[in-house]
């Protein structure tokens, strides 16, 4: 179905998108090129362009401190949260246990409640047992975050699995886990990967309990970081620098995507295991 | 020795469906069985229950003599050839055949050795780096089989290898199994609904319906002496006549003719009856214009409307329709859907040789031998023909 | 050997879980627990602790004047129209903004998957949003549609307030919404229609159907558990709508929604009692959503289990 015609619409729609999933990334760099007062120039360009926000932006411990702990918090929760979850998941879609139906409920509801109505009393808790202002300190929270979405996304790969590998490594001699390092894993990796990206993103995103559950650079990730920012002066708009931070911490967020979407997409469109 | 034994087998799913009920089988070593009958007749349940993917309701398996009920199926040393191959689709072919090996902790070198020589045998050779996506349905079925084979198990399941291919590759391998089996001389229990590999491969066939055993048997004493319709119906194809018989003192009145009785020597149990079903096998009717008078006079001889006909080249089979009572249609129904076909016409199928040139809405002149004739009790559908008994095992010695 | 079905009574067995099934549900527990525990740890307390303070009358800076009023202050909230203005909006917020997903999102699914130019770059793009983080989105549509600072009006010759009317604030941000999130909805509608077999499609291709013809009787009938997944998480996710407001309006101008007017008593007005008991009510609104979902669409969880 590639005819001349079919190609131009897609061509044309394809432009279409493009424009309207990256306009407004592209306004955020703009504005981060705006220095000072620009930002007020109601244009989409600044007047001149300037490094300035970038040269602040790179100064500020805040800004450094705050990447860091995002970039290793959204990691770390990113893996135990795959890695409980590929555990759970298998379980439920693959075992013989009937409480799963009721542990995928259970994380269903756990998952609605509110996010500020956790961190509140968690800040207490957290105060009271030291976790407080640590990278543990959200990575568990996130984990209340990620954990939902990764085991029903991953029980629903898992269950495209055919039954029928699972016993003919059975039947070859293989112990459950064996079967599932050997055989299903394997096959589930696609799906893995899809869910670590979205994992990956819920804990990178977060802002409620960025703020709530920390206080200094030890442990403030970048959402906080960024409300911080808006702290630092009363007369100027810290809009600019805002831009500048944002932009730098979406760069890598950005190759990561670029990198990892054929696998997710692949992975997603290869469809039923064939057999 | 690798015997295995299943006394009362039975299984049972949650609300009381009973899939397997009181199934009993000894296998013997290097024998090939076959576990045959039309869908939901428990065959895979069966198979499936003796590699160990199902639960054991009640009853006993043993293999080799140890009772296995609770062994998981990598301890019971069996192996098994899926419908749908189940070949795992990230590994190459060497992986695939090599995989039970490598469970087994079997040294590199070994597993390479025993790989290629399985593989080999199989044809396999020119394939080993490709990843099953890539192979055709006859070569993934030998993948399958290569994997089943290398570990040199006690037995040799399978579950209904030949039903995804297609109709000519389904013969070439059919040929390829039994010979790799006589070869090898494993014990194989072979699960199909299709009555042909049923006849051609197996020792001995065992023939089920609704989760119990109907007969258990060589293929020819299945065919000539079925204990049932059932049996009967099953095998055979095209598929044998059942037709619905009067008894009278001295004869009796078949649809299309009227076969004579000797009250002194009957062919079969028929006191007390005054209908009886008959099982007439189409290649036992042959044309009556192409036998001399003497021939003739030993057997019967009618005319009949031809309705339609198909020439194979080397056959033809005619089909002639007639009435029958409507106690006898229902019953017959009933019988097909049972037997997985859905044909419900009273037709008369007759196997000729191809030679015969035969036209549809033509009359022809039919001829058999009623000592051909089998004769089923229309209440209990049993095989009440006498002279064509089964023979108690002691004085066995086949026909 | 020939034999006949002999007529034996059934052995006497009584049927027990063999121990194969035993070791598999144990072994089911000990896979799910690490990830059930690591849930409760987080939330048991709090929501048990919501639970609990939502039945006080309890203002944190004068923790001495607590009081146990029972269901009170549900009943207060429930009175106020203020409660029902906030519910009302976020009803109308999540309504909008997950049909439009829902909509786009399949769009740019169908795009993904057929994609015959650019592969690799419009994949990207359509994730991009997905990948910046919602405070950011939030200030760069915030800062676009700036009456007085903002590129959008200039460019649109408009010289609309925005932030400052009910509508066109809701109207602002449901657009941001909508740009962060359809990358989301899309990948989860990519898995589901990757699973629609190509012969379907084609088959009705042959049979005469249009395009629209074929998406609405044979692809997306195919889909109907990715999109009731999308959808229901959506939903959930949609109706606790908080980052986006907080940075655009802070609620003002009407466009405050359940979760800000939590945060609001809870942390600015330090009114734990009220502020436990509105977590609740959006809890239990948003527990409603989803059990009317599995209800509507009778989703069994059961179903996400191998076949």
């Amino acid at each position: 179905m590639t005819s001349k015609r079919t190609r131009v619409e897609f061509v044309l729609a394809s432009l279409v998108v493009i424009f309207f999933s990256l306009a407004p990334v592209v306004w955020i760099v703009s504005l981060s090129f705006k220095a000072g007062d620009d930002i007020d120039n109601k244009r989409f360009w600044p007047t001149h362009w300037s490094w300035d926000n970038y040269r602040t932006v790179f100064h500020t411990d805040l800004f450094t401190s705050a990447l860091r702990n995002s970039i290793g918090i959204a990691l770390i929760a990113t893996v135990v949260a795959v890695v409980l979850a590929t555990f759970a998941a298998y379980a439920i879609a693959r075992l013989d246990f009937p409480a799963g139906k009721f542990v995928l409920t259970l994380v269903l509801v756990v998952s609605m409640f509110p996010a500020i109505s956790i961190a509140t009393p968690l800040f207490n808790l957290w105060r009271s047992i030291g976790l407080y202002d640590t990278w543990l300190g959200l990575i568990i929270p996130y984990l209340s975050l990620t954990l939902p979405i990764c085991i029903w996304t991953l029980a629903a790969f898992f269950r495209q699995i055919p039954r029928q590998l699972e016993q003919a490594a059975a039947v070859d001699g293989a112990t459950p886990w064996q079967a599932f390092r050997l055989v299903i894993a394997p096959l589930a990796t696609p799906g893995m990967f899809t869910t670590a990206i979205i994992a990956f993103f819920i804990a990178w995103n977060d802002f409620v309990f960025g703020i709530t559950l920390t206080s200094t650079n030890r442990a403030r990730p970048v959402p906080a970081a960024l409300a911080f920012f808006s702290g630092a002066s009363q007369f100027q708009q810290p809009t600019a620098a805002i831009s500048a931070a944002a932009v730098v911490v979406t760069i890598p967020v950005v190759v990561l995507v670029l990198i990892f979407q054929r696998r997710i997409v692949s992975g997603l469109t290869a469809g039923a295991v064939k057999g | 020795m690798t015997t295995i034994s299943v006394r009362h087998l039975c299984k049972r799913y949650g609300k009381g469906f009973l899939a397997v009920d009181d199934v009993n089988l000894e296998i013997n070593d290097g024998e090939f069985v076959v576990l045959v009958g039309p869908s939901g007749s428990g065959k895979s349940t069966v198979l499936r229950m003796i590699v160990g993917l199902e639960d054991i309701t009640s009853g006993d398996l043993c293999i080799g003599g140890e009772r296995v009920n609770e062994k998981p199926p990598r301890d019971r040393d069996l192996s098994m050839v899926f419908q749908n191959y189940a070949l795992y689709p990230h590994l190459t072919v060497y992986e695939n055949i090599a995989f039970p090996l490598r469970l087994h902790k079997v040294a590199n070198d070994d597993i390479d050795k025993q790989v290629r020589s399985t593989a080999s045998m199989l044809q396999l050779t020119e394939l080993l780096d490709r990843k099953p996506a890539n192979l055709s349905g006859g070569q993934q079925q030998r993948v399958a089989m290569g994997r089943a084979l290398i570990r040199k198990a006690k037995a040799f399941l399978f579950d209904e290898p030949l039903s995804n291919l297609d109709a000519k590759l389904r013969v070439q391998m059919r040929t390829e199994i039994s010979r790799l089996q006589k070869k090898l001389g494993m014990t194989t229990i072979y699960v199909t609904h299709d009555q042909t590999e049923a006849m051609t491969l197996g020792d001995r066939v065992v023939l089920l319906r609704l989760g119990k055993l109907q007969q258990v048997g060589t293929p020819r004493e299945l065919y000539e002496k079925p204990v049932n319709m059932f049996v009967a119906g099953f095998l055979g194809s095209p598929q044998i006549n059942f037709l619905p018989a009067d008894v009278n003192a001295d004869h009796l009145r078949l649809p299309f003719c009227d076969v004579p009785l000797d009250p002194a020597h009957p062919p079969a149990k028929l006191s007390g009856k005054d209908l009886v079903i008959v099982g007439l096998r189409p290649e036992h009717l042959l044309d009556a214009t192409k036998l001399d008078d003497q021939h003739r006079s030993h057997g019967v001889t009618f005319k009949a409307k031809v309705d339609v006909t198909e020439w194979l080249g080397d056959e033809q089979v005619v089909y002639l329709p007639y009435e029958a009572p409507e106690r006898f249609h229902k019953q017959l129904a009933e019988l097909q859907k049972e037997l997985d076909s859905e044909s419900d016409r009273t037709q008369l199928i007759v196997e000729l040789d191809s030679t015969t040139p035969i036209q549809e809405s033509e009359e022809i002149e039919l001829w058999f031998d009623p000592g051909n004739l089998l004769f089923f009790d229309p209440e209990t559908t049993e095989n009440v023909t006498l002279g064509r008994e089964l023979e108690e095992p002691a004085q066995a010695k086949t026909a | 050997m020939a034999t006949l079905a002999p007529a034996q009574p059934l052995a006497q067995t009584r049927p027990q879980l063999s121990s194969r099934i035993k070791s598999e549900r144990r072994l089911g527990w000990l896979l799910s627990a690490p990830a059930v525990i690591a849930l409760l740890a987080v939330t048991a307390y709090p929501i048990i602790n919501a639970a609990y303070l939502s039945l006080f009358n309890y203002r944190l800076t004068s923790p001495g004047e607590r009081s146990f009023i029972w269901f009170k202050n549900y009943q207060v909230i429930l009175t106020d129209r203020l409660w029902w203005g906030d519910f009302g909006t976020t009803v109308l917020i999540t309504v909008v903004t997950v049909t439009a997903e829902l909509v786009l999102g399949f769009a740019l699914a169908m795009m993904m998957k057929k994609a015959i130019v650019g592969r690799n770059f419009l994949r990207t793009a359509i994730l991009v949003p997905y990948a910046v983080i919602t405070v950011v989105s939030a200030y760069a549509w915030k800062y676009a549609f700036a009456s007085d600072s903002g590129f959008i009006n200039p460019l649109f010759g408009t010289a609309q307030d925005w932030f400052g009317a009910r509508g066109s604030a809701l109207f602002v941000i449901c657009l941001s919404e909508i740009w962060k999130t359809t990358p989301f909805m899309a990948l989860v509608l990519l898995a589901g229609l990757a699973q629609v077999p190509d012969e379907l499609d084609q088959a009705a291709m042959v049979d005469g159907a249009t395009l629209w013809q074929r998406l609405r009787r044979v692809t997306l009938p195919n889909m109907e558990g990715a999109i009731v997944v999308a959808l229901l998480f959506r939903a959930i996710d949609g109706f606790r709508i908080f980052d986006n407001v907080f940075i655009m309006t802070a609620g003002a101008q009407g466009t405050e929604t359940v979760s800000i007017l939590a945060y609001r008593q809870t942390i600015s007005r330090a009114q734990i009692g009220l502020g436990s008991a509105l977590s609740v009510l959006l809890f239990a609104s948003v527990a409603l959503i989803c059990f009317g979902f599995i209800k509507l669409f009778r989703i069994d969880p059961a179903r996400v289990r191998g076949g």
